[in-house]
C-alpha cells in the first residue's frame, strides 16, 4: 500500500513539474547525437583537443605548490592508479564543509587544506588542467555520483532547479532536456543533458570548460540570472545531473559541438 | 558655502540619480483586453509592418526561430520544438496570434512558449533582462502582421 503511495505520490509530482523524466534504458550521451566527425575528434586521442589540458595536468600533479611545498603526487603517487574512477563520484559530500563538493572544488580543497597553496580560478587553465587529468582517469567507468544518502535533499534541490522555470524567457532546464531532447533549437540537438564528459571539449569555446561553465551559458540563454561559479546551486545542478546518469560511461575530456 | 535648503535640494536630486537606473530600466506595458482566445485591438495606434516582422522573426535574437521553422529558406538554423510558421494566417487570426505573441500562458499554462509581452511571474530575470518585456507592443504589431501574411 505505502509503495503505491509512493508511486502516486511520485507521478503527481512529476506531472506537477510538467516534465517526464527520462526513462533508463532511454538514457543517451551527447555523444551519440554528434556527427561521426565531431566523434572522431574525441575518439582519437591524437586529436582531441582536451588531452593537451590533460597533459599540462600531468606536469601540474608533479609540481610543487603552496607554503607546505608538496606536490599532487607527494600524497596521492601516479594519478593514473590512485585516481581511478575517483570523478565517477562526484559531486561528493563533504564532511567538513557538510555539503557537497564538486571534482574542481575538491582540487582546490586538496591545494588550500594540504598544500597551503591559494585556490586556483574557476575556468582558470590549471584548474582545468588538473581536472581533466583526475577525470581522465575514470574514462569507462560508470558514474556512480549520488549513492552517498547525505546527499538526497542536495540531489532534490538540483532537481527542483532542473524543473524550475526562470528568466525573462520563463523556461525550465526540463522544458528541453526532459521533454524535448529528441528535437532540434535553431538546428542544434538538444539532447539528454547527462554530463558524462567534463570538462569537455566545446568546439564552440575553442576551449576546455568546466560543467558549471556550461550550465551558466544555459541559464543565460534563457535570460535568468547566472549563478556565480561556485555557488551551492550549481553544485546541486551538478550533482543532480551526475546522479540522474548513473550508471553512463564517463568520457572526458569529451568533445562537443 | 551651501545653504541647507540647497543641500537638501542636492541630496533629492542624488536620491533621483540614483534611482534612475532602476526606473529607466523598467517599462511599463500598454494596457490590453483578452476576449475568448484573442486580443481584438492592435497594441499600437499604427498598424504593423510585415516587411518589418518578416526580419524580425528570422533575427536569432527575437528567439521566434530557435523553436519555429518556417518559409524563411535562406535561414539554416531553424527550430522544430514548436509548429512550423507556413500558413499561420490561414490557421489563425490577427487577434488570436495577438494573444499567442503577448501571452501563449493565459491559453496553456504548460506551454514552452514564451509571453512576449509580459512582466510578471518570472523568476531570476537577469539583469539585462529585467523589467523589459521580450518584445515591444510595435514588434508584437510587426510579427502579427507578418505572421497573418503568411497563408496556405
Amino acid at each position: 500500500m505505502r509503495l503505491a503511495g509512493t508511486i502516486v505520490a511520485a507521478l503527481l509530482l512529476a506531472d506537477a513539474a510538467g516534465a517526464t523524466e527520462i526513462p533508463t534504458a532511454e538514457r543517451r550521451s551527447g555523444y551519440s547525437f554528434m556527427t561521426p566527425e565531431t566523434q572522431t575528434i574525441q575518439d582519437d586521442e591524437t586529436a582531441n583537443p582536451g588531452l593537451l589540458w590533460a597533459l599540462d595536468g600531468e606536469a601540474l600533479w608533479k609540481r610543487k605548490a603552496g607554503t607546505a611545498d608538496k606536490a599532487c603526487a607527494d600524497c596521492h603517487g601516479d594519478a593514473s592508479t590512485s585516481m581511478k574512477g575517483i570523478a565517477a563520484h562526484y559531486p561528493a559530500f563533504d564532511k567538513a564543509l557538510g555539503h557537497p563538493v564538486d571534482l574542481g572544488q575538491r582540487i582546490n580543497l586538496c591545494r588550500t587544506d594540504h598544500q597551503k597553496a591559494s585556490p586556483l580560478a574557476y575556468e582558470s587553465r590549471d584548474l582545468l588542467a588538473l581536472t581533466a587529468l583526475v577525470a581522465r582517469q575514470s574514462q569507462g567507468a560508470a558514474i556512480e555520483t549520488g549513492s552517498d544518502p547525505q546527499l538526497e535533499p542536495f540531489i532534490a534541490k538540483g532537481r527542483e532547479l532542473f524543473m524550475q522555470r526562470q528568466g525573462q524567457l520563463n523556461l525550465g532546464c526540463a522544458n528541453c532536456h526532459d521533454d524535448n531532447w529528441d528535437k532540434r533549437l535553431a538546428g542544434s540537438a538538444i539532447t539528454q543533458a547527462h554530463p558524462t564528459g567534463y570538462p569537455q571539449y566545446r568546439l564552440e569555446w575553442q576551449s576546455l570548460g568546466s560543467l558549471q561553465r556550461r550550465l551558466r551559458a544555459c541559464i543565460t540563454g534563457v535570460r535568468a540570472q547566472a549563478y556565480d561559479y561556485g555557488a551551492p546551486e550549481l553544485v546541486e545542478l551538478e550533482l543532480y545531473l551526475m546522479s540522474r546518469a548513473r550508471g553512463m560511461p564517463i568520457e572526458a575530456p569529451a568533445v562537443r559541438p | 558655502m551651501a545653504r541647507p535648503a540647497d543641500q537638501s535640494a542636492a541630496a533629492c536630486l542624488v536620491a533621483a540619480l540614483l534611482a534612475l537606473p532602476a526606473a529607466a530600466g523598467a517599462q511599463t506595458l500598454r494596457p490590453y483586453a483578452i476576449v475568448g482566445d484573442a486580443i481584438p485591438e492592435p497594441l499600437t495606434t499604427t498598424r504593423g509592418d510585415v516587411a518589418r516582422g518578416r526580419a524580425l522573426v528570422v533575427e536569432r535574437t527575437s528567439t521566434c526561430i530557435l523553436c519555429h521553422s518556417g518559409p524563411f529558406p535562406e535561414q539554416k538554423s531553424q527550430g522544430d520544438l514548436a509548429p512550423s510558421l507556413a500558413g499561420s494566417g490561414s490557421r489563425w487570426s490577427e487577434a488570436q496570434l495577438r494573444l499567442r505573441l503577448v501571452d501563449a500562458s493565459s491559453l496553456n499554462a504548460a506551454t514552452i512558449m514564451p509571453s512576449y509581452y509580459r512582466l510578471d511571474g518570472l523568476q531570476r530575470v537577469g539583469p539585462s533582462w529585467r523589467g523589459k518585456p521580450i518584445l515591444s507592443a510595435e514588434q508584437i504589431e510587426d510579427i502579427v502582421a507578418y505572421l497573418a501574411s503568411l497563408r496556405e
